[in-house]
C-alpha cells in the first residue's frame, strides 16, 4: 500500500477551473475575463518595450550567475522602496527601513507573515477586507496567522462601505494587523478617495493597530505611481510605520518572473538591520536566495532615466486601455438600452470590476455567451478589447434585463 | 510615538557561510584564497557561465514568440518532466508506470521545503509534527532550519562521518536506522555528500535500503550534484535509481545550481515516486496548495533553460560534456592537493582527499588549524574543515597545500 492513501485530493482552483473551461469551449466569440494578467488591444500577452529594451542591455553585460545574498539584487531593493515611499520620503532617506526581494507578490506578502507569527507578539489576528484577494487567507493560515475581517465592499452600491469599514475598524483590538490594499482592490476595483484615506489612518493610529499595505498595482491603476502609492506613504507621513508587499507582474509585466519586495519601515537604520538579519533567517530555509531575472530586468528599468520614462508611460498606456475599456462598456451598455445604474464600472478601478452580477446571471453569461468569469461577478478589464467590449456589453443586457 | 513592536528583536547571527565570503571580500591580502561557498570556479577563480547555457539563453532571447506570462503552479511541465527523467532515468519503471509527478521549485532549497511542508502536514497521519527527521551528522545547514520551519518538531542526527577513520560510519548509521521509530523520515544526500564529500558504495547502499525497508523509513533524497560528481548523470544517481527500484516511494529534490551553473536562477524539482498514478495525483494537488501559498508559481528563466537544453540531444550533449569539464576539474585539484601534501610529508593520511567526492572535502582540520588557516594564511574555510575544491586552483595549489602543513604541524 501507499503511504498517500489517505491524501485527498486537493479542491480544484475556482480560477483556474474558468480557464480550463473556457480552452475546452469552441465559440469562437468566447471571452475570458477570468485572467488576472493584462492583455492588449488584441486580446494578446503584452510584453512591455522597456524589458525587452532592459533585457539587451543586460545581455550585452554578459554577467555571471552567482547566487544573489538572501535578501536579493541591491539595486533592486533600494530601487523597489523609492518606488514605493518616494525619493523625498523621510523614511527612505534617513534609511529607517528594509527591503528584501520577494518572489513577487505572493511571496513578499509570505515572508511578512512569516515574520509576524514569530516576531508580533501582541497576536495573531490579521484584519483583511471583506472580500479580499483569495490567497491572502490561506497565505496567513499557512504561516500561522489568524484570519479576521473587516466590512470593505457594499454590494448594494457596488462601492465602498465607508462607514461600515470605519466602525469595523474602530473595534479591532488594539495591536491586531490590518491588512490594506493600497490601490486597485482585488477583487472589487474598489479603492477609498484621499479623504476617506485620511480617516482610514487616523483611525488605525489611534487602535494602534499595525498595518501591512499590499502594493500590486503600482502605477497600473490609475495610471501614476506616485498617485497609486499616496496611501502608503501618506500612512508613513503620519507616522505609522507600515510593512508592505509589492509586486512587479501588472506593472512591468514581469508575472512568471516572480520579481516582488518586502518592506518593513522601523524607527531607526539600526532596527532595520536587526529585523532585516532575522529576515534572512526566515527566506533562507524557504528557498535560500531569490532568483535575479526578474529582479534584474526590474532595477535596470528603474535605474536608467530612458528606460524609467518608458515603462511610466507603457504603464500608463496599459492603464489608460483599462480605463477606456471601462468607459466603454458603461457606453455600450447604455446603447444596449439597459436601464440599470453601472456607474461602479467606471468608478472602479485596477484590472478587476465587482459587476454586481449574480451567480445565475454569471451562469448564463458562461453557458449562454460563453463569457468566463468567477461566479463573485468578478471580471479581468484586462479581457475586454474594443473588439468584443459590444458582445460583451449586449450579454449582461440580456441576462440582467 | 508609541515603542516600536519590533524593539525587542534581536539581531539574527550571520550565516556563516556568508559571512566567510564577506570576510573573504574584505581581506586586503594578494594571496587570499576562498575555499568556503560552494560555488564552481574556474582555474582562473573565476564564476563559469556554462557555454551550453550562454547558447541557450541566446536561442530563447531571439524567441519573440516568449513572453513573461506565468507559469503554471507546479512549473513549466518540459521541464519538469525532463527534470524528473534525469534524476530516475529514461527507462525509470516508476516513469513507464507513470506513477511519477515533479514539482519546480526554488533551487534545491525550495523543493526541499514543499516536501517538508507536505510531510509534515500529510506524513504519518496528519499534521503529525512528531514524526522524527533525521538528518545526517554532519549535513548542510540549512536542511535543519528547512525541516524546523516547516514544523517539525523531532529532528534527530543519524551516524555519518567517522572523524577518526576519515570515512563513513556505517555500522553507526545502520544502528541509528535499527533504533529510529517506525516511519522515521530519513534526509540521504544521493550522491557527493556536502560536507564530508563521502559517499556510501552501491553495497553500502543496499545495506541502507534494505534496513529501511524493513523498519519502513521514509527516504528523502537530496540530489544537488548530479553529474557534478562523478561527471557521470547516471553513476550519481544509483542510489535514487535503486531505491526506486526496491519499490520504494520517495521524495528527491534536486537542484540545477550547480551542475547547470545556475544558481542564482533557483532552478530546483521536487520528484515524487509514488506506488501508482492516483496516489502522486493526490499528492500534487496538495503540494499545489502549499506552492500557492508560499511563491504562487516559479520563475520561468531557469527552467526554460533547462527544459531546452534536456529536450534536445545535441544540446544535452553540450551540457554534459560541460558537466564533466567541471568535474574533471575538481578531480584533477583533488590528486594535486593529495600528492603535494604526501610529498611536503604533512602528518596523517591524505587520501580522504582523493576518496572523497563531489565539491566538497572535509580536510579533517580542527578549529584551531581552521582559525590559523584563515587568520595567519589568509585561506578561507569552514570551522568544520570544510573546503571548496573549486577554489583551488593551479596557481594556489602549492601554498594551500604549504598552508595545510603549516597548520597540522604547528597547531594541535
Amino acid at each position: 500500500s501507499s503511504w498517500w492513501s489517505h491524501v485527498e485530493m486537493g479542491p480544484p482552483d475556482p480560477i483556474l477551473g474558468v480557464t480550463e473551461a473556457f480552452k475546452r469551449d469552441t465559440n469562437s466569440k468566447k471571452m475570458n475575463l477570468g485572467v488576472g494578467a493584462y492583455r492588449d488591444d488584441n486580446g494578446k500577452p503584452y510584453v512591455l518595450n522597456c524589458v525587452r529594451k532592459a533585457e539587451a542591455m543586460i545581455a550585452s553585460k554578459k554577467m555571471d550567475k552567482e547566487y544573489l545574498p538572501i535578501v536579493g539584487l541591491a539595486d533592486f531593493t533600494r530601487a523597489s522602496a523609492e518606488l514605493a515611499l518616494g525619493e523625498n520620503s523621510e523614511a527612505f532617506k534617513s534609511g529607517r527601513y528594509v527591503t528584501v526581494q520577494g518572489i513577487s507578490g505572493t511571496g513578499s506578502l509570505r515572508i511578512g507573515a512569516n515574520f509576524l507569527q514569530r516576531f508580533f507578539k501582541a497576536g495573531r489576528d490579521v484584519y483583511l477586507p471583506k472580500p479580499s484577494w483569495g490567497n491572502h487567507t490561506p497565505i496567513f493560515r499557512d504561516a500561522g496567522m489568524q484570519l479576521q475581517s473587516y466590512r470593505y465592499y457594499d454590494p448594494r452600491t457596488c462601492s465602498l462601505d465607508f462607514s461600515g469599514a470605519m466602525d469595523d475598524i474602530a473595534r479591532i483590538p488594539e495591536k491586531s494587523i490590518i491588512l490594506l490594499h493600497a490601490c486597485a482592490h482585488n477583487p472589487t476595483g474598489v479603492d477609498p478617495r484621499q479623504e476617506q484615506w485620511k480617516e482610514l489612518a487616523a483611525t488605525v493610529k489611534k487602535r494602534n493597530l499595525l498595518v501591512y499595505f499590499d502594493m500590486a498595482y503600482q502605477g497600473f491603476a490609475s495610471g501614476d505611481i506616485n498617485r497609486d502609492a499616496w496611501a502608503v506613504r501618506y500612512f508613513i507621513e503620519q507616522g505609522i510605520n507600515v510593512l508592505l508587499s509589492q509586486s512587479y507582474a501588472k506593472n512591468m509585466g514581469l508575472y512568471g518572473e516572480r520579481a516582488g519586495a518586502f518592506s518593513v519601515i522601523c524607527s531607526d537604520a539600526e532596527e532595520a538591520k536587526r529585523v532585516e538579519s532575522q529576515l534572512k533567517i526566515l527566506i533562507r530555509p524557504m528557498y535560500s536566495n531569490p532568483p535575479l531575472n526578474g529582479a534584474r530586468i526590474a532595477a535596470t528599468i528603474l535605474n536608467t532615466p530612458d528606460l524609467r520614462k518608458e515603462w511610466l508611460v507603457e504603464v500608463k498606456g496599459m492603464a489608460d486601455r483599462i480605463i477606456s475599456m471601462r468607459t466603454q462598456l458603461v457606453s455600450n451598455l447604455k446603447k444596449e438600452g439597459s436601464s440599470h445604474n453601472w456607474q461602479h464600472i467606471t468608478d472602479q478601478i485596477g484590472m478587476f470590476c465587482f459587476t454586481g452580477l449574480k451567480p445565475e446571471q454569471v451562469d448564463r453569461l458562461i453557458k449562454e455567451f460563453s463569457i468566463y468569469m468567477t461566479k463573485d461577478g468578478r471580471i479581468s478589464m484586462a479581457g475586454v478589447t474594443s473588439g468584443n467590449v459590444g458582445y460583451l456589453a449586449h450579454a449582461i443586457h440580456q441576462v440582467t434585463k | 510615538m508609541a515603542a516600536s513592536i519590533f524593539a525587542a528583536v534581536p539581531r539574527a547571527p550571520p550565516v556563516a557561510v556568508f559571512k566567510l565570503t564577506a570576510d573573504f571580500r574584505e581581506d586586503g591580502d594578494s594571496r587570499k584564497v576562498n575555499l568556503g561557498v560552494g560555488a564552481y570556479r574556474t582555474d582562473e577563480g573565476k564564476p563559469w557561465v556554462l557555454p551550453v547555457v550562454k547558447k541557450v539563453e541566446q536561442i530563447i532571447a531571439n524567441d519573440n514568440s516568449l513572453n513573461h506570462e506565468y507559469l503554471p503552479i507546479l512549473g513549466l511541465p518540459e521541464f519538469r518532466a525532463n527534470a524528473s527523467r534525469i534524476a530516475l532515468g529514461d527507462d525509470s519503471p516508476a516513469i513507464k508506470e507513470n506513477r511519477i509527478g515533479s514539482v519546480q521549485s526554488l533551487g534545491g532549497t525550495g523543493a526541499l521545503r514543499i516536501g517538508a511542508e507536505f510531510l509534515r502536514r500529510w506524513y504519518n497521519g496528519n499534521n503529525n509534527t512528531a514524526t522524527p527527521v533525521y538528518i545526517s551528522a554532519p549535513s548542510w545547514e540549512n536542511h535543519n532550519s528547512v525541516f524546523v520551519d516547516a514544523g517539525f518538531k523531532d529532528i534527530r542526527t543519524y551516524h555519518y562521518w567517522d572523524a577518526a577513520k576519515r570515512g563513513l560510519d556505517l555500522q553507526g548509521l545502520l544502528n541509528d536506522m535499527e533504533q529510529a521509530p517506525e516511519f522515521s523520515i530519513f534526509i540521504l544526500h544521493a550522491c557527493a555528500h556536502n560536507p564530508t564529500g563521502t559517499d556510501p558504495t552501491p553495497d553500502q547502499w543496499k545495506q541502507i535500503a534494505a534496513v529501511m525497508k524493513r523498519r519502513f523509513l521514509f527516504p528523502f533524497f537530496d540530489s544537488a550534484y548530479q553529474g557534478f560528481a562523478s561527471g557521470s548523470l547516471d553513476k550519481d544517481a544509483w542510489a535514487v535509481r535503486y531505491f526506486v527500484s526496491e519499490g520504494f516511494e520517495l521524495f528527491c529534490a534536486q537542484s540545477f545550481s550547480k551542475n547547470f551553473g545556475l544558481y542564482n536562477e533557483r532552478v530546483g524539482n521536487l520528484t515524487v515516486v509514488g506506488k501508482d498514478t492516483d496516489n502522486v495525483q493526490r499528492v500534487l494537488s496538495q503540494m499545489e496548495k502549499i506552492v500557492r501559498t508560499t511563491w504562487s508559481n516559479p520563475p520561468s528563466q531557469g527552467a526554460r533553460i533547462v527544459a531546452t537544453t534536456l529536450a534536445s540531444p545535441q544540446l544535452f550533449a553540450e551540457w554534459y560534456d560541460n558537466v564533466k569539464t567541471m568535474a574533471d576539474r575538481v578531480l584533477l585539484m583533488r590528486s594535486e592537493l593529495r600528492s603535494r601534501l604526501e610529498s611536503l610529508g604533512t602528518p596523517g593520511t591524505w587520501n580522504h582527499i582523493t576518496e572523497q567526492i563531489g565539491m566538497f572535502s572535509f580536510t579533517g582540520l580542527n578549529p584551531k588549524q581552521v582559525e590559523y588557516m584563515i587568520k595567519e594564511k589568509h585561506i578561507y574555510l569552514m570551522a568544520s574543515g570544510r573546503i571548496n575544491m573549486c577554489g583551488l586552483t593551479t596557481k594556489n595549489l602549492d601554498y594551500v597545500a604549504k598552508s595545510i602543513h603549516e597548520a597540522v604541524t604547528k597547531i594541535q
